[in-house]
């Protein structure tokens, strides 16, 4: 792959596997390493693609209000949390299904945001993962300041903050940067460029060579890499990881993939954007182009598909039984969890709430 | 047309009108605006004048107070009512007092729109009532139309103001339809309107709940025999307390609903001063009929959080067996 070096910082993106399943030598990158890895990674990629459908199925049968679809971004998302370890904490956008099924959060808990029951999901916290953050770019200030208290509390964990080309526009992810620099935290920015911002194209949203290229300016290094090359985002982020942990502080990682879905279920892409750049970039799908590696590789065995198939069906169906028809949350609790103490007045509108609903039935 | 319809006319005429006027925000040039709210003025008045920002809600605001202070009339869109939050810094500290503090010499004479309110299943963040932070703000004009003629004409009103203006459009009401006459202007900002003459209880709302108050006042009326007077406010600054007033001294009753907590909301603004000034003419304490003082909730709990009929006409039937003993 021809360089392309702007600043120090390489505009071509790095990559270990072509679109073709064939490899592409990367200085520094080892991709036999990865060998072990790979086919859970797949799994996994498989399973995103998935499930991904089945809450587009349920979204379109009612049972969900809204979803986001991460539809060609499996390989930037699942490479990058599985480079992670369980204690590192993630601070997700709302697109990062794959990442939240490396962590194996469980569908229904994602289904219930979606679904409109919960605010954010159910199960992220307990496995170290931000609750799905809806308010562009301001959870990035969360990982930061999450990274510094690693620092302090010397457990040697990263922190990873997931955010949109659109994101990287707000002045919350601006502050973020310059933050995690000056502390030299523990922090990785995982940009997911993903062509779009709804209907806003990159080049009404930065005129930088690159994203990776705004980490010149914080001070902290900037790495392009392919998103849809499951094994390049993998090795990238363990690289920054790595980094991170032995106290080298931030890295801002662009990974370069596209939305092929519409940006949510209620979005129309077709006024904004051509077939021709959709088919482009379905012909880079980052599914076909792992197991076409490991087809090459002899790394392939047929259990492998099945074994992907059967848990992308075991998914679908937990995701299904937890949203079909569920039951709404209580309306108690949205009282109960404003204050570790309610207030007098939460008290007495919580019972005055109840006493409308009881009556009603 | 629809509210959506008319908004989008009030914005196109006002651009016709006045070539200072400008339109900017996330995705609605390219696309429309997620609502098609402006829906084909990038293609009939060009990129400059409607474009599509980065994704950047206090650069929306504080460019709109650049722009204004060199001469334009900026009509900025915030996509929706939760997202004004990374812009409260510009519209509190500059939007807001820009013109206090260059001794009335900058004007800010921008229009900030938001889709605003709940009431249509939205994700998290996208069912914020804001107005009480803008009312709470000295130096912002707060507008909320409740149909569609009146979306057209405040909307034109708004932009043709010299002073900075929040205009608070109810999404859930984008939809309802109206025969709405281009260029006709309805009352001006600052006059509150009563929708339903009444001499029973007073209802004082403004925005999405404002057909909510005349669906229960005809149930009120069909059921109950109590007429209820419902004034939809129109805008919250300026207030028409005048309108207010006349009704409550008919009544003698007064209940507010709004959607937003109920702790500091417009409720509570309008029984201080309906008390301050009326206390007399009262029989029984000021109402309200609102949301809890807690987040908005998820859509599945939407519709028994919110206030509706039956909360309504519970509240009005505190006020009328109010016990002075
Ligand atoms: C603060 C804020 N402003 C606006 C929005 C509305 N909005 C939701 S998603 C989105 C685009 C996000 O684009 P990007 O960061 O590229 O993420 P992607 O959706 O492509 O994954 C916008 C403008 C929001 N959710 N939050
Ligand atoms: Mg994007």
């Amino acid at each position: 792959m021809a360089d392309l070096l702007i600043q120090g910082i390489n505009l071509e993106p790095r990559q270990l596997l072509a679109p073709d399943g064939t490899t592409t030598p990367t200085a520094g990158l080892d991709l036999t390493a990865l060998h072990d890895r790979l086919p859970a990674m797949y799994e996994t990629m498989v399973a995103t693609r998935e499930l991904d459908e089945e809450f587009v199925n349920l979204q379109r049968q009612g049972q969900l209000a809204l979803f986001p679809s991460c539809r060609g971004q499996e390989a930037a998302q699942v490479g990058c949390a599985s480079a992670l370890r369980d204690t590192d904490w993630l601070f997700p956008q709302y697109r990062e299904l794959g990442a939240f099924l490396v962590r194996g959060i469980d569908p229904g808990g994602i289904g219930l945001a979606w679904r409109g029951t919960w605010h954010g999901g159910v199960g992220f916290i307990e496995r170290c993962v931000g609750p799905i953050s809806i308010a562009i770019g301001t959870h990035a200030l969360h990982a930061v300041g999450a990274a510094m208290a690693s620092t302090w509390l010397a457990d040697g964990g990263v922190t990873v903050a997931f955010i949109g080309d659109g994101a990287t526009s707000e002045g919350d992810v601006h502050e973020a940067l310059n933050l995690a620099a000056v502390n030299q935290a523990p922090c990785i920015f995982y940009v997911q460029n993903n062509g779009w911002a709804i209907s806003t194209p990159l080049t009404d949203q930065y005129r930088a060579p690159s994203l990776a290229h705004k980490a010149i300016g914080y001070g902290m290094p900037g790495v392009r890499v392919d998103g849809n090359d499951v094994a390049a985002c993998y090795l990238v982020v363990a690289e920054a990881a790595e980094r991170a942990r032995r106290g080298a502080g931030p890295t801002l990682i662009e990974a370069v993939t596209y939305r092929l879905g519409p940006h949510t279920t209620s979005d129309d892409p077709t006024r904004y954007r051509s077939d021709e750049e959709v088919d482009a970039w379905e012909a880079l799908d980052p599914i076909d182009r792992c197991r076409a590696y490991l087809l090459g590789s002899g790394l392939w065995d047929d259990s492998l598909e099945e074994r992907a198939r059967a848990t992308a069906a075991a998914l679908r169906t937990s995701l299904r039984d937890a949203v079909f028809d569920a039951p709404d949350g209580s309306v108690a609790e949205l009282f109960d969890h404003v204050f570790v103490e309610p207030t007098p007045v939460l008290v007495a509108q919580r019972a005055e709430l109840l006493a409308e609903l009881g009556r009603e039935v | 047309m629809t509210m959506v319809q008319a908004i989008g006319a009030a914005l196109h005429d006002a651009m016709e009108a006045d070539d200072r006027v400008v339109v900017f925000g996330e995705d609605v040039g390219r696309q429309g605006g997620v609502f098609r709210v402006t829906d084909g003025l990038r293609s009939t008045f060009g990129k400059q004048r409607c474009f599509d920002t980065p994704l950047a809600e206090s650069a929306i605001v504080g460019a709109a107070v650049g722009m204004a202070i060199r001469g334009f009339r900026p009509v900025p869109e915030i996509q929706f009512d939760g997202f004004t939050y990374p812009a409260f810094d510009q519209i509190v500290t500059h939007l807001a007092k820009y013109r206090s503090r260059t001794r009335g010499l900058v004007n800010m004479p921008v229009t900030l729109r938001v889709p605003s309110f709940g009431g249509i299943g939205s994700p998290e963040h996208h069912s914020e009532s804001t107005e009480t932070y803008w009312a709470h703000t000295a130096g912002l004009k707060v507008v909320v139309p409740s149909t569609p003629s009146d979306a057209y004409s405040l909307l034109r009103d708004s932009i043709e103001l010299d002073d900075p203006v929040v205009f608070l459009e109810p999404k859930r009401r984008y939809w309802a339809r109206e025969d709405v006459e281009r260029g006709k202007r309805t009352e001006p900002i600052g006059k509150a309107a009563v929708r339903r003459a009444g001499d029973t209880v007073t209802v004082v709302t403004y925005g999405g709940l404002v057909v909510t108050a005349l669906e229960a006042a005809a149930v009120a009326h069909d059921e109950h025999g109590w007429d209820l007077e419902i004034i939809d406010l129109r805008s919250l600054v300026p207030l028409d307390f005048d309108t207010v007033a006349a009704s409550v001294v008919k009544t003698g009753r007064c209940v507010v609903l709004h959607e937003g907590p109920r702790t500091l909301g417009m409720g509570a603004e309008l029984a201080a001063r309906v008390q301050e000034e009326l206390f007399w003419n009262l029989e029984a304490p000021v109402l309200r009929a609102t949301g809890f003082d807690t987040p908005y909730p998820p859509a599945r709990l939407e519709s028994i959080w919110l206030p509706g009929v039956d909360r309504l006409l519970d509240t009005v039937e505190r006020s009328l067996t109010y016990d002075h003993a």
